[in-house]
């Protein structure tokens, strides 16, 4: 009786505050910039991470760089989270809103100025992340990191997540590409971190607030470095008859002396699915193959594609086929870039995950998933970011079935678990967000959690930039930790867990 | 780490003691960066018994190394495996260490081609002022768990904690290297270099000096031979070229030694970080330009505030390296927003204020 009251009660309140909001808001922004009907927020109930959906209260589209200084001055004033949002394809929930806040889509901003002198370029958030390439291509330069969904993500969302990419272990990250973020901090004043210099004077904050999910500002303008366009590209597919002989031809390649342009991994089951999806030419009887791409003028890409040859053949490469031309090249790429898709096609779910492992620990862990296969009996297809250790295992499973959506969740935190006790990390690119709070308890102690929160409130006292990411409250990991006890074998399994 | 290492647990017990104290620490390596910020204060923090190697991979390119190790042994342990740190840390005399190399965050010659000490920091363990020992990032390249503390520290001059333990990211030694020589003035040297930066060539480093551009190319050596021949100029001998390299890299070179008598005659030097297409700087005194235009030296008795005028103009900042009147700060003033962040986040890591005080700012 008394539930079914306060749930009135806090309905009635959020309706409430949820006008009162809106009024604000209506000051300072045209009324077709505020959404706040169901039918119209709906839209914007979840990220690429579909699985997590909560209803904002308000989304907002503002056009102009005072129009975000004076929303966040209101929110700041009337104490409303906000969640920054740009296209919404994050993979982790870091966009995922929160049900008394208001998500601030940007959208609408989607200006850009290439200056081909300086080899900048400066966008503002909303530009995605190709549409920088494409601009920059008459004068024969691009930006390097192409996190998988370029097409469609944009640059704000990339500094949000410190995105990557296929060619990160030459080109690096966001964070190596972008000299200068310029945004507001949560009470709407105006900041800007780095420069169009190399350096800015006191603490690089530019690199903390690179990767923070849009914890500690909100970014509305970045200026990118731009890098001449490689002449040439080539890209060998090896075939390897067993998982560990391919593992080691990774760690032999870069003992080598060579950082290629991309290096990637498929197993077995990884290139079945894609070949049925898309014809990319694959060795369908190959334990594992190999991407191995040069770039470069046509002499530098002709020597190394030499020397890559030698060390993969010498690592045991059953098969090594090189791209004759760049329609051949685009192929062998094609199966990489629709490995997501691809497994969608085999199966009703998957879960993508994320992690990262030292290079030489990249056959152990799939010997470990082979056997989680097993353990839970699901089915998991691998394709690696070798040459950077970073793996995305893509869990089977069917989210119809309760039990077997469960299973899932502790596959995948088991190959989390996994890569932390072989030296990785729980996120390699796709971030934290929601998804992996639970696995931030596993990788940090309590202190280290401290010191993150230390951090979110010396930028964000309040906590309303983008709330409960990343940092996990100490209650959720208690609450975890006595789970992970019994890791597998979850006491009263019958009860639903959130 | 292990909090038990007897030269940590000793680091905990004194960072332990001077916060109860309130006692301000200098956290001190090899000494041979204490020209560089605000003047040093507090009594001794002496890092380099945390001294050591404690992992180093060749195939995973990275190297783990404690605060205190000497660069010297790093380097040369990366030698022997054909890799180094690309971002070429300057090293000023013999005895520098890690430490010191991340906290103040210096890079060489390389740095607008490869990156900065910055970009090549993977993960580092950190003793903040409640004593309590905590790991960010690791040992792997990609890795986006929890804000990016380690990168935080570099360049932080020590003043949100200290650096206990590093992981780096290197890099193979490229196969050829040359350098080419070319009897130009400023004007034509920058236009060169601007007009070079937007093609695919191998250049990993450029200076330019009393009329003489120097540029280093490195790579493949098929691309090597290429560029050489289609840029011209006079190749070096690989000797000389190294040694010059060196003294760039070390600023043990002529140019960079601002001696008292020079100091008292009011000259300084300076280093401006600007954007590399910016046109020609000018004040009395000598220039030295390196990173493609991006970093230009210059020793000078201009006005402090004409050279933090002119670099602010451009787009950049100046710090002052060398002088003899530092009233006007070392480095450039942070506008509110900035400094009132900065003494947040001094605050959460290091509330006692001990570490480094004022090396950075006055008030942090």
């Amino acid at each position: 009786m008394s539930t079914a009251l306060s749930a009135a009660d806090l309905m009635k309140g959020r309706a409430q505050r949820q006008r009162e909001v809106v009024a604000a808001l209506a000051e300072i922004l045209p009324r077709a910039a505020i959404l706040s009907r169901h039918e119209d927020t709906a839209p914007f109930e979840c990220d690429a991470l579909t699985a997590y959906r909560t209803s904002p209260m308000v989304v907002v589209l503002p056009d102009t760089e005072a129009q975000v200084a004076a929303l966040l001055k209101i929110c700041h004033k009337m104490e409303v989270p906000v969640v920054a949002r740009g296209a919404g394809t994050g993979l982790s929930g870091g966009a995922t809103p929160h049900q008394a806040g208001v998500v601030l889509s940007l959208a609408k901003f989607n200006k850009m100025i290439i200056d081909p002198v300086a080899c900048t370029a400066t966008v503002q958030c909303g530009v995605r992340n190709l549409a920088i390439s494409e601009a920059a291509a008459p004068y024969g330069l691009y930006y390097a990191p192409d996190p998988s969904s370029q097409i469609a993500c944009t640059i704000g969302g990339n500094v949000a997540e410190n995105s990557g990419g296929v060619h990160c272990l030459k080109y690096g990250l966001t964070l190596h590409n972008v000299l200068r973020v310029r945004g507001f901090m949560v009470d709407g004043e105006g900041v800007e971190f780095g420069s169009q210099a190399l350096d800015a004077p006191g603490l690089d904050l530019l690199s903390i607030v690179i990767g923070s999910e849009g914890m500690l500002a909100v970014t509305t303008e970045v200026t990118v470095k731009l890098i001449p366009k490689p002449l040439l590209a080539r890209c060998i597919m090896a075939s390897f008859r067993d998982i560990e002989s391919a593992g080691a031809a990774v760690a032999s390649v870069i003992a080598h002396g060579i950082i290629p342009a991309g290096l990637e991994m498929m197993d077995k089951a990884m290139t079945a699915a894609v070949d049925a999806f898309v014809h990319a030419d694959y060795d369908l009887e190959a334990a594992a193959i190999l991407l191995c791409e040069s770039d470069g003028t046509p002499e530098e890409v002709e020597e190394e594609i030499g020397r890559m040859e030698a060390v993969l053949t010498a690592a045991g490469a059953s098969r090594i086929e090189v791209s004759r031309d760049e329609a051949q090249r685009l192929k062998f790429w094609s199966g990489r870039k629709n490995a997501f898709p691809a497994s969608g096609g085999i199966s009703p779910d998957y879960m993508c995950m994320d992690s990262t492992i030292p290079r030489k620990r990249l056959a152990e862990m799939l010997r470990a998933i082979q056997q989680m296969e097993v353990k839970y009996n699901l089915r998991c297809v691998n394709v690696f970011h070798a040459g950077d250790g970073n793996l995305h295992p893509l869990i089977l499973f069917d989210a119809e079935d309760a039990a077997e959506m469960r299973r899932c969740e502790l596959f995948g935190a088991d190959i989390l678990e996994t890569s932390v006790r072989l030296g990785g990390t729980v996120t390699g690119e796709h971030g934290v967000g929601v998804e992996k709070l639970n696995s931030m308890c596993v990788q940090f102690s309590e202190t280290e959690r401290a010191q993150f929160m230390g951090v979110k409130r010396a930028f964000d006292p309040l906590e309303l930039l983008n709330p409960g990411k990343v940092i996990p409250t100490l209650h959720r990991c208690a609450e975890y930790g006595k789970m992970h006890v019994h890791r597998g074998m979850l006491p009263f399994p019958e009860l639903p867990r959130f | 780490m292990d909090a038990q290492d007897p030269a940590l647990a000793r680091l905990i017990d004194q960072v332990s003691i001077a916060r109860e104290q309130r006692a301000p620490l200098d956290i001190c390596g090899g000494g041979t960066k204490r020209f560089y910020g605000e003047s040093p204060a507090g009594a001794p923090l002496d890092m380099t018994p945390l001294s050591g190697i404690t992992c180093y991979e060749p195939t995973e390119l990275v190297v783990t190394a404690r605060a205190g190790t000497p660069l010297r042994d790093l380097e040369a342990a990366l030698e022997e495996h054909g890799q180094c740190l690309p971002f070429e840390p300057p090293r000023f005399a013999p005895g520098g260490t890690v430490g010191g190399m991340v906290a103040a965050g210096l890079s060489g010659p390389a740095r607008a081609s490869v990156g900065s000490v910055r970009d090549h920091v993977l993960g580092l363990v950190l003793l903040n002022g409640r004593g309590e020992i905590l790991t960010f990032g690791g040992q792997v390249t990609k890795n986006v768990a929890g804000y990016d503390v380690s990168r935080l520290m570099v360049g932080a001059l020590g003043i949100l904690g200290v650096i206990c333990e590093v992981s780096l990211k290197v890099l193979p030694t490229s196969v050829a290297t040359e350098t080419l020589r070319f009897e130009w003035d400023e004007a034509r040297a920058r236009e060169a270099l601007s007009r070079w930066a937007a093609q695919p060539l191998p250049i990993n480093a450029t200076a330019w000096y009393a009329g003489q551009l120097r540029v280093r190319l490195s790579g493949a050596r098929a691309a090597v031979a290429a560029a050489c021949e289609r840029l011209g100029g006079e190749r070096l001998e690989a000797s000389e070229a190294d040694a010059w390299w060196s003294s760039v890299r070390d600023q043990s070179a002529e140019f960079f030694s601002v001696g008292e008598a020079n100091l008292a005659r009011g000259e300084a030097l300076w280093r401006l970080s600007v954007p590399p297409v910016t046109a020609e700087i000018k004040f009395a005194g000598e220039q030295f330009i390196e990173w493609g235009g991006a970093q230009r030296w210059w020793r000078t008795t201009a006005q402090p505030a004409a050279v933090r005028e002119a670099a602010a103009r451009a787009g950049g900042h100046a710090t002052l390296i060398k002088g003899a009147d530092r009233s006007f700060g070392v480095f450039a003033p942070l506008s509110t927003v900035l400094m009132r962040t900065h003494q947040a986040l001094k605050q959460a890591f290091d509330p006692a204020r001990i570490f480094n005080p004022g090396r950075l700012y006055q008030g942090l």
